[in-house]
Parts: C-alpha cells; sequence; structure tokens
C-alpha cells in the first residue's frame, strides 16, 4: 500500500467514525494537501512557504486575497485576473473546520487558530522566535523539513 | 506628431547608447525592458549610480518594516537576501543571477509592490531604469 493509499482509507475511516479528518491530521502533525494550483503556488510562495489552503476557513482566505496591497505589512497587490484565479482555488480548498471561529472577523493568521497554538506551546514559540534559523512562526520549513509537500509530521 | 517623432528618436537613441556602453551581461529581453523606460522616460540614458544612491538609501513614507530595499535584499546584491519571514531571496546582481529582469510582468508586478512597500509611490520610469542599470552592471 502506498503512502497515499494509506492515507486515504485512514481518511475513510476517519469520515465514518465521526472524526474530522482535518483535526486527525492537525492533531497528529501528520498530512496536509499542499497547493495545488500552479499559480496559486508560485504566487504565494515567492516571498514564504504556499501554506495549504486547508489551513484557514473560506472567510479567512477572502479576507487576506481583498487585502493583498497591505498584506502583513507589505504590498503583495495582483492583478485582477490572478486574484480571482487564486481566491477561487483557496476558498475552494479551505479547511471546513470552523467551530470556534468568527466569521465575521475572520482570523488572517494561521498562528492564532486555536489547533496551531495548542500544537505549539507558548515556550516552543519563544524559543522558536528567538532563534537565527527560525526567526517567525510562519516559517513552517525551518522545522517541518516536508512541509513544502504537506507533511508536518513532528521532525 | 513632433512629439512622436521626438519620441522614436529618444528610443533610437537610448538602445544604441545601450548597445554600445551597455552592461557586461546584456540580454536583449532585459535590454527591451530598459528601452522601454527610458522611451518612457523620454531619456537616452540612465545612471547607475543614481539607481545606486536610490537602492541603497533609507526612505520614509512608505511601509515602516521596510524602509529601504536593502531591508530585504541586503546591502551586498551579488549575495542573496532574505524575505521577512526568512525565505532567501536569489542575488540581484544581474552577474549572478542572469535571469533577472528579463520579463517584463515580473518586474512591473516587483517595481509596483516594492516601491509602495519601501517608498508609497510608484516609481517613474527613470527610477526603475536608473535601478535596472545598476543591477546589471554589478
Amino acid at each position: 500500500m502506498t503512502r497515499i493509499s494509506i492515507f486515504k482509507t485512514l481518511s475513510a475511516i476517519a469520515l465514518i467514525s465521526g472524526v474530522g479528518v482535518a483535526s486527525t491530521a492537525y492533531a497528529d502533525g501528520g498530512f496536509v494537501r499542499p497547493m495545488s494550483n500552479p499559480l496559486a503556488a508560485e504566487e504565494c510562495s515567492a516571498c514564504h512557504m504556499a501554506f495549504p489552503a486547508g489551513f484557514l476557513p473560506a472567510a479567512s482566505w477572502k479576507k487576506i486575497m481583498s487585502t493583498l496591497p497591505d498584506h502583513f505589512g507589505e504590498d503583495a497587490s495582483l492583478g485582477a485576473d490572478a486574484v480571482a484565479e487564486i481566491q477561487g482555488y483557496l476558498v475552494s480548498h479551505a479547511s471546513k473546520r470552523t467551530r470556534g471561529i468568527d466569521l465575521s472577523n475572520p482570523p488572517m493568521r494561521i498562528t492564532q487558530l486555536s489547533w496551531f497554538k495548542h500544537e505549539h506551546g507558548s515556550r516552543l514559540r519563544a524559543r522558536a522566535e528567538a532563534s537565527a534559523n527560525i526567526g517567525t512562526m510562519s516559517n513552517c520549513t525551518a522545522c517541518h523539513g516536508g512541509a513544502a509537500n504537506g507533511r508536518f509530521d513532528d521532525d | 506628431m513632433k512629439k512622436g517623432m521626438n519620441g522614436r528618436a529618444a528610443v533610437f537613441l537610448g538602445a544604441m547608447t545601450l548597445a554600445i556602453a551597455g552592461p557586461l551581461f546584456a540580454n536583449p529581453a532585459r535590454d527591451a525592458i530598459i528601452a522601454k523606460y527610458a522611451s518612457e522616460a523620454g531619456v537616452s540614458t540612465f545612471s547607475a549610480k543614481r539607481g545606486k544612491a536610490l537602492f541603497m538609501a533609507n526612505h520614509t513614507g512608505g511601509k515602516p518594516t521596510t524602509p529601504s530595499c536593502i531591508t530585504c535584499h541586503t546591502s551586498n546584491l551579488r549575495g542573496p537576501g532574505s524575505t521577512r519571514v526568512g525565505k532567501p531571496i536569489d542575488a540581484m546582481a544581474v552577474s549572478v543571477t542572469p535571469s533577472r529582469f528579463t520579463d517584463i510582468a515580473k518586474v512591473e508586478k516587483w517595481f509596483g509592490r516594492n516601491c509602495n512597500s519601501v517608498l508609497g509611490r510608484l516609481c517613474t520610469a527613470t527610477e526603475k531604469g536608473d535601478v535596472l542599470t545598476y543591477l546589471s552592471s554589478l
């Protein structure tokens, strides 16, 4: 059995047993589908890792894509066609887990989400932010070597 | 009509100047981009010295996190830069990254974003030509 088919089987079991696939993946630090739209992958990875669409709910992606001229303190403007294609992809592949999230004021940062904070405690965060090699919690690949391929194991 | 003639003359002169005194690492696509800025600015030559000054200076008016081009690109333009989240940026010097400034859409996209981030406004055609001339000379 390949790694992917094992994942699919586990996902199916998780669905049948009523356990959210996404929550299983996050809690275990396992596999999250990497960005599969070439334009989105290229544009988003120009400055940072192309974070998987499944890490944020659709409302968050809409807010991010409508505020690109001030994207966390930088101008990340794109043409209207590119914005439409990338937003369409992100929204259709967004996280469906919205329990406990204020969708009228959706979170802009993956690092604000409760599962992320659960996985990365305050002591770990302080250490990571003080490290010259990591610097910021947005730097997934500094600790998760397979992050760009969707693997967020505890490595 | 007269203005149009002058414009064309300027482009021709600019192209000739760049062809003769042009950068060591010439590339037709890059030359065309620089010639386009020369035409827009109505000038025949650009200044690598002015480009360097603009690139290295600290500016106000842009976003506080990015007061200068070298905030991310560093002052060693033959070495890699780093985005604010730590992702490496290929060296800006054309001698190190020969594919630099050969795609007009990419060049315009990044001038648009970064002039706004650093200066709080769009760059003029003269500024863009100066910077490309400077980085092509490295």
